[in-house]
């Protein structure tokens, strides 16, 4: 901790998680948190399973009952969603679902046309914009059972560009993807940053990856670390996040963990 | 050989019964549909059920029918929310015994209070006996259902597939969902009269499950399973007027035939005829 200096910041912050906690049936899933986020910032948050990486997200989006308050630009967010775009896990979706690439796209403009108005000519613009961003506009007309696990998170990171959101929450993006997703993955985020977009990226996997992230959140239950990558992947971190006993693959490596 | 078709057509309740069954065989996979992708088959079922209270204590004030039935199918929703919500138990028991519970109310008050309704015609349906100022309700009913889904089919969309993004965007989820279940109620009221009560879940989720067969799209879903409804709904009477069967069974029967054909045969996905390569990159579970 530390290490960041008020030269790091060279907006206020856009984004203001104050004091934000969750409880689940009487049971504390998330102990009280509060987190800055600027524009531009590319935000790792890491941990293990069931740390409350989504529960934190969806605390954010307002998803799941909790206290604290979660400020978006000095106001409430939960009455600009509109300005979030959220990729749920892979895994939180029926993928046997009767419908298309297009029409997932295609929802993601339904935040700033109105969510009762259908898709003008405006909307499907943008939706084929993302398309063509995540390489999808080929299987556009495809079921979306019928895509492999790299596509189907393609579909998802489409619809979040088509929402032309400004804060962008990604659930596990990174799991079970080929190569090419992850290599445009990250270049989405890179242009996103550049263009001053807030990026939120939980992952339960810990490697040479997590050095792309400008900051890195490490959450088990609580708030351990919320610092720069480095500062953030120490030995003692992991052990305060992940437990003792973890495997190491190669002693003098820099980051010789897996989880 | 088309005077077996225009035979019965000489009754006027065999030419309001296919007429009624067409109606409501077309509208019900409309709404059946969306309890289909959501994996809520059973609760139009429990729904269904739990209109039967209603009913009877509608005909014993003599208040209309259709008012009672919707207050008691969208207490036995509201029932299992409240269940769920306060408590560890899952879906599925809370289903359970609401169906059961309401169903036993009903057939307490049927007993007890003396309405000479016909348990056989609640249970089973009557579609022989329909009546023009039913057909006139039915048509109102079912014209209001096609609007609204019209109107909020890509809002629907969105919510049955996937309810946390939709809320995360801002979307009334809770309202678009009461909306949803009202629809569900009103459009199983609908099916209860042709098949009753115990065979109303036929009709909503037969030809919808059928057709999710066939196609890979929500509105080519609706749509051919609201022509495979009609259809089954019209055999089933013609059927039951030549070999002397009950209506609602034998559309029933017809409509699970129909399933059986589509899950041997359909193109994409039947046992025999699918394709032996999957598509590029298939990610079946």
């Amino acid at each position: 901790m530390g290490t960041l200096t008020e030269n790091d910041y060279h907006f206020p912050p856009m984004l203001e998680v104050q004091n934000v906690s969750v409880n689940y049936r009487g049971v504390r899933a998330l102990e009280p948190l509060s987190i800055d986020f600027a524009a531009g910032e590319l935000v790792g948050l890491i941990g293990p399973n069931g740390a409350g990486k989504s529960t934190l997200i969806k605390a954010i989006l307002g998803l799941v009952p909790a206290s604290g308050r979660v400020l978006w630009n000095g106001l409430p967010l939960r009455r600009q969603r509109q300005r979030v775009a959220y990729v749920p896990q892979r895994s939180q979706i029926d993928w046997d679902y009767p419908t298309t690439v297009w029409n997932v796209v295609l929802m993601g403009t339904t935040a700033l046309r109105g969510w009762w108005r259908p898709p003008g000519r405006e909307a499907q613009r943008r939706a084929y914009a993302a398309l063509e961003r995540v390489d999808l506009v080929g299987l556009r007309d495809r079921a979306i059972g019928a895509l492999s696990g790299g596509q189907q998170q393609r579909v998802f990171l489409g619809r979040a560009l088509a929402q032309q959101a400004d804060l962008f929450l990604l659930d596990e993006p990174f799991t079970g993807v080929d190569r090419k997703t992850e290599a445009m993955m990250l270049a989405v985020f890179s242009a996103l940053k550049a263009q001053g977009k807030t990026l939120l990226v939980c992952s339960h996997e810990w490697g040479d990856r997590l050095q792309q992230y400008d900051r890195l959140l490490l959450l088990n239950q609580q708030l351990l670390a919320d610092d720069r990558p480095e500062g953030v992947m120490t030995l003692e971190n992991i052990h305060r996040a992940y437990g003792q006993n973890l495997q190491l693959v190669k002693p003098s490596a820099d980051l010789p963990f897996v989880c | 050989m088309l005077h077996v078709l225009t035979d019965p057509l000489a009754y006027e309740f065999i030419r309001y019964a296919l007429l009624m069954g067409l109606l409501i065989g077309g509208v019900c996979p409309i709404i059946g549909s969306y309890l289909v992708v959501q994996r809520l088959t059973l609760l139009g079922d429990v729904i269904a059920h739990a209109l039967l209270p209603g009913l009877v204590l509608a005909h014993f004030w003599g208040i209309a029918f259709i008012l009672g039935a919707f207050i008691s199918g969208m207490l036995g929703t509201g029932l299992i929310t409240w269940i769920r919500a306060q408590s560890r138990i899952k879906i599925d028991a809370a289903m359970a015994l609401t169906f059961a519970s309401f169903f036993a109310l009903g057939i307490v008050l049927l007993s007890t209070l003396n309405t000479q309704l016909d348990l056989d015609g609640l249970l089973f349906g009557d579609i022989l006996s329909v009546t023009a100022e039913e057909i006139r309700q039915a048509v109102i009913l079912a014209v209001g259902l096609l609007v609204l889904v019209g109107l909020f089919y890509r809002p629907l969309l969105f919510l049955t597939f996937d309810r946390l993004g939709a809320e995360a965007m801002g979307l009334p989820v809770s309202w678009l969902n009461a909306g949803l279940m009202a629809a569900v109620t009103l459009t199983l009221i609908l099916g209860m009269q042709m098949v009753g009560v115990i065979l109303a879940i036929a009709l909503m989720v037969g030809p919808a499950t059928t057709a999710y067969l066939l196609v890979k799209e929500l509105h080519q879903m609706m749509l051919i399973g609201s022509g495979l409804g009609a259809a089954a709904s019209v055999i089933g009477v013609y059927l039951s007027y030549y070999l002397d069967l009950p209506t609602g069974p034998a559309i029933a029967l017809v409509v699970f035939t129909l399933f059986l054909l589509a899950l041997l045969f359909s193109p994409s996905q039947g046992i025999f005829t699918q394709p032996k390569l999957a598509q590029p990159g298939p990610n079946r579970r």
